[in-house]
Protein backbone atom coordinates (compact mmCIF):
# COMPACT_ATOMS: atom_id res chain seq x y z
CA UNK A 1 0.00 0.00 0.00
CA UNK A 2 1.16 3.43 -0.59
CA UNK A 3 1.30 6.23 2.27
CA UNK A 4 -0.48 9.45 2.38
CA UNK A 5 2.79 11.04 1.37
CA UNK A 6 3.09 9.43 -1.34
CA UNK A 7 -0.42 10.73 -2.35
CA UNK A 8 0.02 13.77 -1.68
CA UNK A 9 2.35 15.23 -4.64
CA UNK A 10 0.43 13.48 -7.42
CA UNK A 11 -3.10 14.91 -5.56
CA UNK A 12 -1.65 18.02 -5.21
CA UNK A 13 -0.14 18.38 -8.70
CA UNK A 14 -3.57 17.72 -9.94
CA UNK A 15 -4.97 19.91 -8.11
CA UNK A 16 -2.45 22.87 -9.70
CA UNK A 17 -3.77 21.10 -13.00
CA UNK A 18 -7.28 21.65 -12.32
CA UNK A 19 -7.50 25.07 -10.03
CA UNK A 20 -5.55 27.59 -10.75
CA UNK A 21 -5.36 28.90 -7.58
CA UNK A 22 -3.73 26.73 -6.23
CA UNK A 23 0.12 27.27 -5.75
CA UNK A 24 2.34 24.65 -4.12
CA UNK A 25 5.07 26.10 -1.25
CA UNK A 26 7.92 23.94 -0.04
CA UNK A 27 10.83 23.63 1.74
CA UNK A 28 13.32 21.37 -0.28
CA UNK A 29 11.29 18.57 1.41
CA UNK A 30 8.88 16.60 -1.25
CA UNK A 31 10.26 18.71 -4.22
CA UNK A 32 11.26 15.58 -6.66
CA UNK A 33 7.26 14.85 -6.48
CA UNK A 34 6.65 18.22 -7.90
CA UNK A 35 8.82 18.15 -11.02
CA UNK A 36 6.61 17.75 -13.37
CA UNK A 37 4.06 20.25 -12.23
CA UNK A 38 6.63 22.56 -11.83
CA UNK A 39 7.41 22.10 -15.13
CA UNK A 40 3.49 23.04 -16.33
CA UNK A 41 3.17 25.54 -13.11
CA UNK A 42 6.71 27.08 -12.61
CA UNK A 43 5.04 29.70 -11.20
CA UNK A 44 3.14 28.12 -8.55
CA UNK A 45 5.16 25.29 -7.57
CA UNK A 46 7.72 27.23 -5.03
CA UNK A 47 10.90 25.89 -3.24
CA UNK A 48 12.16 28.59 -1.38
CA UNK A 49 15.01 25.77 0.23
CA UNK A 50 15.45 24.99 3.91
CA UNK A 51 13.98 28.14 4.60
CA UNK A 52 10.67 27.31 7.27
CA UNK A 53 9.76 31.03 8.09
CA UNK A 54 10.11 32.07 4.55
CA UNK A 55 7.89 29.16 3.55
CA UNK A 56 4.91 29.93 5.75
CA UNK A 57 5.46 34.27 5.31
CA UNK A 58 5.79 33.73 1.44
CA UNK A 59 2.62 31.27 1.57
CA UNK A 60 0.76 33.82 3.56
CA UNK A 61 1.65 36.59 0.77
CA UNK A 62 0.68 34.11 -2.05
CA UNK A 63 -2.68 33.93 -0.05
CA UNK A 64 -2.71 38.05 -0.05
CA UNK A 65 -2.75 38.10 -3.97
CA UNK A 66 -6.03 35.79 -3.97
CA UNK A 67 -4.11 32.10 -4.42
CA UNK A 68 -4.49 29.16 -2.19
CA UNK A 69 -1.04 28.18 -1.17
CA UNK A 70 -0.49 24.30 -0.41
CA UNK A 71 2.79 24.24 2.13
CA UNK A 72 4.34 21.11 2.90
CA UNK A 73 7.34 19.97 4.87
CA UNK A 74 7.29 17.68 8.21
CA UNK A 75 5.10 18.73 11.01
CA UNK A 76 8.29 19.97 13.17
CA UNK A 77 9.60 22.53 10.90
CA UNK A 78 6.23 22.78 9.41
CA UNK A 79 4.12 24.02 12.61
CA UNK A 80 6.78 23.88 15.54
CA UNK A 81 9.70 25.63 13.85
CA UNK A 82 7.72 28.94 12.15
CA UNK A 83 4.84 28.98 14.82
CA UNK A 84 5.04 32.85 15.14
CA UNK A 85 4.88 32.85 10.86
CA UNK A 86 1.59 30.93 11.39
CA UNK A 87 0.13 33.19 14.12
CA UNK A 88 0.63 36.63 12.70
CA UNK A 89 1.73 35.83 8.79
CA UNK A 90 -1.45 33.16 8.38
CA UNK A 91 -3.74 34.19 11.36
CA UNK A 92 -3.47 37.98 12.02
CA UNK A 93 -3.83 38.66 8.91
CA UNK A 94 -6.61 37.32 8.05
CA UNK A 95 -4.54 34.94 5.24
CA UNK A 96 -5.55 31.26 4.69
CA UNK A 97 -3.86 28.16 3.74
CA UNK A 98 -3.16 24.57 3.82
CA UNK A 99 -0.55 23.03 5.56
CA UNK A 100 0.32 19.49 4.91
CA UNK A 101 3.07 17.60 6.98
CA UNK A 102 4.70 14.95 7.32
CA UNK A 103 6.45 12.41 9.81
CA UNK A 104 3.78 13.08 12.59
CA UNK A 105 4.61 11.83 15.90
CA UNK A 106 6.85 9.32 15.40
CA UNK A 107 6.98 8.28 11.67
CA UNK A 108 10.80 8.05 11.27
CA UNK A 109 12.09 6.78 15.65
CA UNK A 110 15.26 6.28 13.83
CA UNK A 111 16.00 9.95 13.02
CA UNK A 112 14.87 10.85 16.72
CA UNK A 113 13.25 13.43 18.53
CA UNK A 114 14.07 16.38 15.99
CA UNK A 115 11.87 15.13 13.13
CA UNK A 116 9.18 13.63 15.88
CA UNK A 117 6.10 16.60 16.44
CA UNK A 118 3.20 14.93 18.74
CA UNK A 119 2.93 18.41 19.84
CA UNK A 120 1.64 19.89 16.57
CA UNK A 121 -2.50 19.50 16.75
CA UNK A 122 -2.03 21.46 20.85
CA UNK A 123 0.23 24.22 19.34
CA UNK A 124 -2.54 25.00 16.40
CA UNK A 125 -5.12 24.66 19.57
CA UNK A 126 -3.63 27.74 20.54
CA UNK A 127 -4.74 29.35 17.38
CA UNK A 128 -8.58 30.45 16.16
CA UNK A 129 -9.99 29.24 13.03
CA UNK A 130 -7.93 26.17 11.93
CA UNK A 131 -9.37 23.14 10.41
CA UNK A 132 -7.27 19.64 11.50
CA UNK A 133 -7.63 17.07 9.49
CA UNK A 134 -6.33 13.66 10.86
CA UNK A 135 -6.81 10.66 7.79
CA UNK A 136 -6.10 7.71 8.83
CA UNK A 137 -5.74 5.63 6.04
CA UNK A 138 -4.05 7.44 2.05
CA UNK A 139 -7.70 7.02 0.31
CA UNK A 140 -8.75 9.92 3.17
CA UNK A 141 -6.17 11.57 2.75
CA UNK A 142 -6.87 12.22 -0.41
CA UNK A 143 -10.23 13.13 -0.28
CA UNK A 144 -9.43 15.07 2.87
CA UNK A 145 -6.65 17.31 0.84
CA UNK A 146 -9.16 17.81 -1.49
CA UNK A 147 -11.64 19.38 0.75
CA UNK A 148 -9.18 21.46 1.96
CA UNK A 149 -7.68 22.90 -0.67
CA UNK A 150 -11.61 23.58 -1.48
CA UNK A 151 -12.45 25.15 1.58
CA UNK A 152 -12.26 29.09 0.61
CA UNK A 153 -9.68 30.91 2.36
CA UNK A 154 -9.51 28.65 5.44
CA UNK A 155 -7.02 27.60 7.65
CA UNK A 156 -6.35 23.95 7.00
CA UNK A 157 -3.93 21.37 9.00
CA UNK A 158 -3.60 18.60 7.15
CA UNK A 159 -1.72 15.83 8.97
CA UNK A 160 -0.02 13.06 7.00
CA UNK A 161 1.11 10.04 8.50
CA UNK A 162 3.12 6.31 7.90
CA UNK A 163 0.64 5.40 10.82
CA UNK A 164 -2.40 3.59 8.78
CA UNK A 165 -5.57 1.81 8.99
CA UNK A 166 -5.98 -1.49 6.51
CA UNK A 167 -9.13 0.21 4.97
CA UNK A 168 -10.16 3.22 4.46
CA UNK A 169 -13.60 4.70 5.67
CA UNK A 170 -15.80 7.27 3.62
CA UNK A 171 -15.15 10.71 5.10
CA UNK A 172 -16.88 14.10 4.96
CA UNK A 173 -14.00 16.48 6.09
CA UNK A 174 -16.66 17.39 8.70
CA UNK A 175 -18.33 14.57 10.91
CA UNK A 176 -17.19 11.64 13.57
CA UNK A 177 -18.57 8.66 12.29
CA UNK A 178 -19.93 6.12 14.21
CA UNK A 179 -18.30 2.67 13.55
CA UNK A 180 -19.14 0.75 16.54
CA UNK A 181 -22.19 0.96 19.10
CA UNK A 182 -22.22 0.16 23.01
CA UNK A 183 -23.70 1.46 26.11
CA UNK A 184 -20.93 1.50 28.34
CA UNK A 185 -18.78 4.03 27.56
CA UNK A 186 -17.60 6.10 24.45
CA UNK A 187 -14.12 5.61 22.29
CA UNK A 188 -12.98 8.68 19.49
CA UNK A 189 -10.67 7.00 18.09
CA UNK A 190 -8.51 9.39 15.65
CA UNK A 191 -7.35 8.56 12.56
CA UNK A 192 -4.32 5.75 12.55
CA UNK A 193 -5.81 4.87 15.65
CA UNK A 194 -8.40 3.27 14.84
CA UNK A 195 -7.35 -0.25 13.83
CA UNK A 196 -5.88 -0.50 17.07
CA UNK A 197 -9.05 0.91 18.97
CA UNK A 198 -11.17 -1.48 17.38
CA UNK A 199 -9.21 -4.32 18.27
CA UNK A 200 -8.72 -3.24 21.57
CA UNK A 201 -12.32 -2.83 22.70
CA UNK A 202 -13.40 -6.19 20.74
CA UNK A 203 -15.97 -7.72 23.43
CA UNK A 204 -16.48 -4.26 25.00
CA UNK A 205 -19.63 -2.76 25.15
CA UNK A 206 -18.61 0.64 24.14
CA UNK A 207 -19.25 3.04 21.26
CA UNK A 208 -16.54 3.92 18.94
CA UNK A 209 -16.76 7.37 17.26
CA UNK A 210 -14.07 7.80 14.41
CA UNK A 211 -12.38 10.99 14.20
CA UNK A 212 -10.41 12.37 10.68
CA UNK A 213 -10.97 15.92 11.34
CA UNK A 214 -10.60 17.24 15.04
CA UNK A 215 -11.08 20.68 14.76
CA UNK A 216 -13.45 21.71 14.73
CA UNK A 217 -14.07 19.26 17.47
CA UNK A 218 -17.87 17.47 16.65
CA UNK A 219 -19.52 18.07 19.79
CA UNK A 220 -22.61 16.92 18.67
CA UNK A 221 -21.70 13.44 17.41
CA UNK A 222 -20.18 13.48 20.73
CA UNK A 223 -22.92 13.81 22.56
CA UNK A 224 -25.48 12.10 20.50
CA UNK A 225 -22.97 8.90 21.22
CA UNK A 226 -22.86 9.51 25.07
CA UNK A 227 -26.77 9.89 25.30
CA UNK A 228 -27.14 5.90 24.78
CA UNK A 229 -23.35 4.80 25.99
CA UNK A 230 -23.34 7.27 29.31
CA UNK A 231 -20.91 9.75 29.49
CA UNK A 232 -17.72 7.99 30.19
CA UNK A 233 -15.65 9.45 27.29
CA UNK A 234 -11.89 7.99 26.02
CA UNK A 235 -9.86 9.85 23.48
CA UNK A 236 -7.22 7.96 21.76
CA UNK A 237 -5.11 10.42 19.65
CA UNK A 238 -1.67 9.75 17.62
CA UNK A 239 -0.14 12.99 18.75
CA UNK A 240 -0.02 14.33 22.39
CA UNK A 241 -1.92 12.52 24.72
CA UNK A 242 -5.19 15.10 25.92
CA UNK A 243 -5.24 17.25 22.96
CA UNK A 244 -8.79 16.87 23.15
CA UNK A 245 -9.62 16.43 26.21
CA UNK A 246 -10.70 20.29 26.90
CA UNK A 247 -12.68 20.07 23.32
CA UNK A 248 -14.23 17.23 25.01
CA UNK A 249 -14.73 18.55 28.06
CA UNK A 250 -16.50 21.40 26.29
CA UNK A 251 -19.00 19.06 24.61
CA UNK A 252 -20.25 18.01 27.87
CA UNK A 253 -20.35 20.58 30.04
CA UNK A 254 -23.76 20.05 31.15
CA UNK A 255 -23.63 16.73 32.63
CA UNK A 256 -21.12 15.00 34.91
CA UNK A 257 -19.16 13.18 32.44
CA UNK A 258 -14.93 11.60 32.42
CA UNK A 259 -12.54 11.85 29.92
CA UNK A 260 -9.56 9.70 29.75
CA UNK A 261 -7.29 11.05 26.98
CA UNK A 262 -4.85 8.38 25.39
CA UNK A 263 -1.73 9.70 23.00
CA UNK A 264 1.69 10.08 22.89
CA UNK A 265 3.62 10.68 26.11
CA UNK A 266 4.95 14.30 26.89
CA UNK A 267 8.31 12.55 28.07
CA UNK A 268 10.94 12.50 25.41
CA UNK A 269 11.92 8.81 24.88
CA UNK A 270 15.36 9.03 23.75
CA UNK A 271 14.75 6.19 21.95
CA UNK A 272 15.17 5.10 18.02
CA UNK A 273 14.13 1.69 16.60
CA UNK A 274 10.67 1.32 14.45
CA UNK A 275 7.56 2.69 14.27
CA UNK A 276 5.75 -0.04 16.15
CA UNK A 277 8.18 0.40 19.20
CA UNK A 278 7.14 3.67 19.58
CA UNK A 279 3.46 2.97 19.62
CA UNK A 280 4.18 0.31 22.16
CA UNK A 281 6.24 2.69 24.25
CA UNK A 282 3.36 5.20 24.46
CA UNK A 283 1.10 2.17 25.25
CA UNK A 284 -0.86 2.97 21.77
CA UNK A 285 -1.19 -0.36 20.74
CA UNK A 286 -4.25 -2.90 20.68
CA UNK A 287 -3.03 -4.48 24.08
CA UNK A 288 -2.18 -1.76 26.03
CA UNK A 289 -5.18 0.65 24.87
CA UNK A 290 -7.72 -2.85 25.73
CA UNK A 291 -6.18 -2.32 29.37
CA UNK A 292 -6.40 1.30 29.77
CA UNK A 293 -9.76 1.51 27.91
CA UNK A 294 -11.24 -1.68 30.15
CA UNK A 295 -10.40 -0.93 33.28
CA UNK A 296 -11.35 2.61 32.62
CA UNK A 297 -14.84 1.75 31.29
CA UNK A 298 -15.20 -1.30 33.56
CA UNK A 299 -14.49 0.50 36.74
CA UNK A 300 -17.48 2.89 35.77
CA UNK A 301 -19.26 -0.14 35.07
CA UNK A 302 -18.84 -1.94 38.38
CA UNK A 303 -19.48 1.63 40.10
CA UNK B 1 -11.41 70.66 6.74
CA UNK B 2 -11.27 66.91 5.53
CA UNK B 3 -9.07 64.69 3.53
CA UNK B 4 -11.78 65.07 0.75
CA UNK B 5 -11.84 68.65 0.22
CA UNK B 6 -8.16 69.11 0.60
CA UNK B 7 -4.85 68.66 -0.67
CA UNK B 8 -2.00 67.57 1.89
CA UNK B 9 1.33 68.42 0.97
CA UNK B 10 4.14 67.36 3.14
CA UNK B 11 4.10 70.74 5.34
CA UNK B 12 0.76 69.49 6.41
CA UNK B 13 2.75 65.72 8.19
CA UNK B 14 3.68 67.09 11.22
CA UNK B 15 0.37 68.32 11.99
CA UNK B 16 -1.36 65.68 11.29
CA UNK B 17 1.27 63.41 13.33
CA UNK B 18 0.60 66.09 16.42
CA UNK B 19 -2.87 64.90 16.32
CA UNK B 20 -1.99 61.60 17.64
CA UNK B 21 0.70 62.52 19.82
CA UNK B 22 -0.85 65.69 21.33
CA UNK B 23 3.02 67.33 20.05
CA UNK B 24 4.38 69.00 16.81
CA UNK B 25 8.07 67.45 18.27
CA UNK B 26 8.26 63.99 17.15
CA UNK B 27 11.00 61.35 17.97
CA UNK B 28 13.21 59.57 15.22
CA UNK B 29 11.17 56.44 16.10
CA UNK B 30 8.32 58.05 14.69
CA UNK B 31 9.81 60.28 11.90
CA UNK B 32 12.92 58.41 10.74
CA UNK B 33 10.58 57.02 8.27
CA UNK B 34 8.41 59.81 7.27
CA UNK B 35 10.40 61.12 4.47
CA UNK B 36 11.24 57.99 2.53
CA UNK B 37 6.67 57.08 2.91
CA UNK B 38 6.13 60.41 1.85
CA UNK B 39 8.28 60.21 -1.11
CA UNK B 40 6.63 56.65 -1.98
CA UNK B 41 2.96 57.49 -1.57
CA UNK B 42 3.56 60.78 -3.38
CA UNK B 43 5.57 60.00 -6.38
CA UNK B 44 6.22 56.20 -6.54
CA UNK B 45 3.17 54.17 -5.43
CA UNK B 46 0.33 53.26 -8.28
CA UNK B 47 -2.23 53.19 -5.00
CA UNK B 48 -5.26 55.09 -4.26
CA UNK B 49 -7.91 54.89 -1.90
CA UNK B 50 -10.35 53.85 -4.81
CA UNK B 51 -7.94 51.09 -5.94
CA UNK B 52 -7.11 50.02 -2.57
CA UNK B 53 -8.41 46.33 -3.84
CA UNK B 54 -7.86 46.35 -7.69
CA UNK B 55 -5.09 43.34 -8.05
CA UNK B 56 -2.87 45.54 -10.16
CA UNK B 57 -2.39 48.14 -7.89
CA UNK B 58 1.16 48.44 -5.87
CA UNK B 59 1.73 47.11 -2.70
CA UNK B 60 3.67 48.88 -0.02
CA UNK B 61 4.27 46.68 3.21
CA UNK B 62 4.87 48.09 6.12
CA UNK B 63 7.21 45.56 7.90
CA UNK B 64 8.72 47.87 10.46
CA UNK B 65 5.44 48.13 12.39
CA UNK B 66 6.30 50.12 15.67
CA UNK B 67 5.95 53.98 15.94
CA UNK B 68 3.57 54.08 12.92
CA UNK B 69 2.56 57.50 13.69
CA UNK B 70 4.60 58.60 10.20
CA UNK B 71 2.26 55.96 8.16
CA UNK B 72 -0.92 57.09 9.44
CA UNK B 73 -0.13 60.22 9.23
CA UNK B 74 0.74 59.66 5.45
CA UNK B 75 -2.34 57.36 5.14
CA UNK B 76 -4.65 60.04 6.29
CA UNK B 77 -2.86 62.81 4.11
CA UNK B 78 -3.39 60.66 0.87
CA UNK B 79 -7.24 59.89 1.91
CA UNK B 80 -6.92 56.26 2.76
CA UNK B 81 -7.94 57.11 6.38
CA UNK B 82 -10.04 60.03 7.70
CA UNK B 83 -7.71 62.71 9.18
CA UNK B 84 -10.54 62.83 11.93
CA UNK B 85 -9.39 59.14 13.08
CA UNK B 86 -5.78 60.34 13.84
CA UNK B 87 -6.60 61.76 17.89
CA UNK B 88 -7.91 58.24 18.96
CA UNK B 89 -4.74 56.67 18.27
CA UNK B 90 -3.98 53.73 20.22
CA UNK B 91 -7.55 53.72 21.92
CA UNK B 92 -9.78 50.73 22.81
CA UNK B 93 -12.64 52.05 19.91
CA UNK B 94 -9.35 53.33 17.01
CA UNK B 95 -8.45 51.29 14.39
CA UNK B 96 -4.98 52.97 14.61
CA UNK B 97 -2.89 51.14 17.18
CA UNK B 98 0.71 51.47 18.33
CA UNK B 99 1.34 48.55 15.79
CA UNK B 100 -1.11 48.54 12.42
CA UNK B 101 -3.26 45.78 11.98
CA UNK B 102 -4.27 45.58 7.93
CA UNK B 103 -8.10 44.48 8.68
CA UNK B 104 -8.66 47.44 10.56
CA UNK B 105 -6.62 50.08 8.47
CA UNK B 106 -7.91 50.37 4.51
CA UNK B 107 -4.81 50.88 2.63
CA UNK B 108 -2.46 48.71 4.82
CA UNK B 109 -1.81 45.58 3.32
CA UNK B 110 -0.12 43.92 6.34
CA UNK B 111 -0.72 43.91 9.65
CA UNK B 112 2.74 44.59 11.27
CA UNK B 113 4.79 44.66 14.55
CA UNK B 114 6.37 41.67 15.22
CA UNK B 115 9.71 42.28 13.74
CA UNK B 116 10.63 40.44 10.38
CA UNK B 117 7.60 39.30 8.88
CA UNK B 118 7.20 42.16 6.36
CA UNK B 119 9.54 41.15 3.69
CA UNK B 120 9.00 37.22 3.68
CA UNK B 121 5.20 38.04 3.38
CA UNK B 122 6.54 40.78 0.45
CA UNK B 123 8.25 37.87 -1.55
CA UNK B 124 5.21 35.81 -1.32
CA UNK B 125 3.30 38.83 -2.81
CA UNK B 126 5.94 39.16 -5.62
CA UNK B 127 5.70 34.96 -5.90
CA UNK B 128 2.11 35.10 -6.33
CA UNK B 129 1.95 38.53 -8.53
CA UNK B 130 4.28 36.82 -10.61
CA UNK B 131 2.39 33.39 -10.76
CA UNK B 132 -0.91 35.59 -12.10
CA UNK B 133 0.53 37.24 -14.78
CA UNK B 134 0.03 40.65 -12.92
CA UNK B 135 3.71 42.18 -14.06
CA UNK B 136 2.90 45.82 -13.44
CA UNK B 137 2.29 45.68 -10.09
CA UNK B 138 5.51 46.45 -7.66
CA UNK B 139 5.79 45.20 -4.45
CA UNK B 140 7.58 47.19 -1.81
CA UNK B 141 8.63 46.35 2.13
CA UNK B 142 9.68 49.00 4.59
CA UNK B 143 12.33 47.38 7.19
CA UNK B 144 14.21 48.64 9.71
CA UNK B 145 18.06 48.41 9.90
CA UNK B 146 18.11 46.40 13.55
CA UNK B 147 15.32 44.83 11.92
CA UNK B 148 17.31 43.23 9.56
CA UNK B 149 18.96 41.28 12.41
CA UNK B 150 15.61 38.99 12.08
CA UNK B 151 16.93 35.55 10.77
CA UNK B 152 13.58 35.53 8.73
CA UNK B 153 14.89 38.85 6.64
CA UNK B 154 17.98 36.67 5.74
CA UNK B 155 15.88 34.04 4.40
CA UNK B 156 13.75 36.50 2.26
CA UNK B 157 16.82 38.74 0.89
CA UNK B 158 18.82 34.85 0.36
CA UNK B 159 15.85 33.73 -1.94
CA UNK B 160 14.95 36.96 -3.70
CA UNK B 161 18.02 37.47 -5.50
CA UNK B 162 18.51 34.03 -6.85
CA UNK B 163 14.99 33.87 -7.78
CA UNK B 164 15.32 36.86 -9.60
CA UNK B 165 12.45 38.67 -7.97
CA UNK B 166 12.19 42.02 -10.17
CA UNK B 167 8.83 43.26 -9.14
CA UNK B 168 10.44 43.10 -4.93
CA UNK B 169 11.85 46.66 -3.78
CA UNK B 170 12.98 47.04 -0.26
CA UNK B 171 13.73 50.39 1.53
CA UNK B 172 15.80 49.62 4.77
CA UNK B 173 15.07 52.71 7.16
CA UNK B 174 18.92 52.75 8.57
CA UNK B 175 19.74 55.25 11.40
CA UNK B 176 21.93 53.01 12.75
CA UNK B 177 19.94 50.82 15.36
CA UNK B 178 21.16 47.59 15.03
CA UNK B 179 22.93 45.91 17.77
CA UNK B 180 25.70 44.56 15.81
CA UNK B 181 26.70 46.57 13.03
CA UNK B 182 26.48 44.54 9.89
CA UNK B 183 30.50 43.69 9.11
CA UNK B 184 30.55 45.44 5.24
CA UNK B 185 27.58 47.57 6.04
CA UNK B 186 23.99 46.61 5.30
CA UNK B 187 24.32 47.17 1.11
CA UNK B 188 26.82 44.51 1.21
CA UNK B 189 24.28 41.90 2.75
CA UNK B 190 21.96 42.61 -0.03
CA UNK B 191 24.65 42.84 -3.10
CA UNK B 192 26.37 39.41 -2.05
CA UNK B 193 22.44 38.05 -2.49
CA UNK B 194 22.22 39.45 -5.89
CA UNK B 195 20.32 42.47 -5.82
CA UNK B 196 20.05 45.66 -7.16
CA UNK B 197 21.54 48.43 -4.38
CA UNK B 198 21.30 51.66 -3.86
CA UNK B 199 22.25 53.67 -0.30
CA UNK B 200 20.55 57.40 -0.36
CA UNK B 201 20.25 60.04 2.39
CA UNK B 202 16.89 59.20 3.81
CA UNK B 203 15.83 63.36 3.57
CA UNK B 204 16.69 63.91 0.84
CA UNK B 205 13.47 63.74 -1.39
CA UNK B 206 14.95 63.92 -4.75
CA UNK B 207 17.69 61.64 -3.66
CA UNK B 208 15.03 58.77 -2.42
CA UNK B 209 12.78 59.11 -5.72
CA UNK B 210 15.64 58.48 -7.82
CA UNK B 211 16.85 55.30 -6.13
CA UNK B 212 13.15 54.32 -5.77
CA UNK B 213 12.94 54.57 -9.31
CA UNK B 214 16.65 53.34 -11.02
CA UNK B 215 15.99 50.51 -12.96
CA UNK B 216 17.08 47.30 -11.67
CA UNK B 217 16.46 44.49 -14.49
CA UNK B 218 15.94 41.08 -13.28
CA UNK B 219 16.94 41.61 -9.83
CA UNK B 220 15.02 42.78 -6.50
CA UNK B 221 15.63 45.98 -5.79
CA UNK B 222 16.71 47.75 -2.18
CA UNK B 223 17.40 51.02 -1.24
CA UNK B 224 19.36 51.96 2.18
CA UNK B 225 17.94 55.31 3.06
CA UNK B 226 20.20 56.62 5.79
CA UNK B 227 19.01 59.21 8.43
CA UNK B 228 20.05 60.65 11.68
CA UNK B 229 21.50 57.51 14.23
CA UNK B 230 18.20 56.80 16.60
CA UNK B 231 20.39 57.79 19.42
CA UNK B 232 21.65 61.34 18.43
Amino acid sequence: MDTMRDRFAPVASRLLDEDPRVAVVLAAIGTDGFAGAARRHPGRVVDVGIREQLLVGAAAGLALTGLRPVVHTFASFLVERPFEQIKLDLGHQDAGAVLVSAAASFDWPAGGYTHMSPGDVALLDTLDGWTVHVPGHPDEAETLLRHAVAAGDDKVYVRLSLQSNQRALSVDGERFRTVREGRSGVVVAVGPMLDAVLAATEGLDVTVLYATTVRPFDAAALRRATEAAGTDVVLAEPYLAGTSTAAANDALSDVPHRVLGLGVGRRELRRYGQLEEHVAAHALDARSLRERIGSFVGAAVRV
Amino acid sequence: MTNATYTYTYADLPGLMGLMTGDEKHGPAATSTLDVLWVLYDRVLRVSPEGRTDPGRDRFLLSKGHGPMAYYAVLAAKGFVPVEWLPGFGSYDSPLGHHPDRTLVPGAEIGSGSLGHGLPIAVGTALGLRAQGLDEPRVWALVGDAELDEGSNHEAIAFAGPAGLERLHTVVVDNSSATYARPGGIAARFEAAGWSVLTVDGRDHDALYAAFTAPHPGRPHVVVARVEPKSA
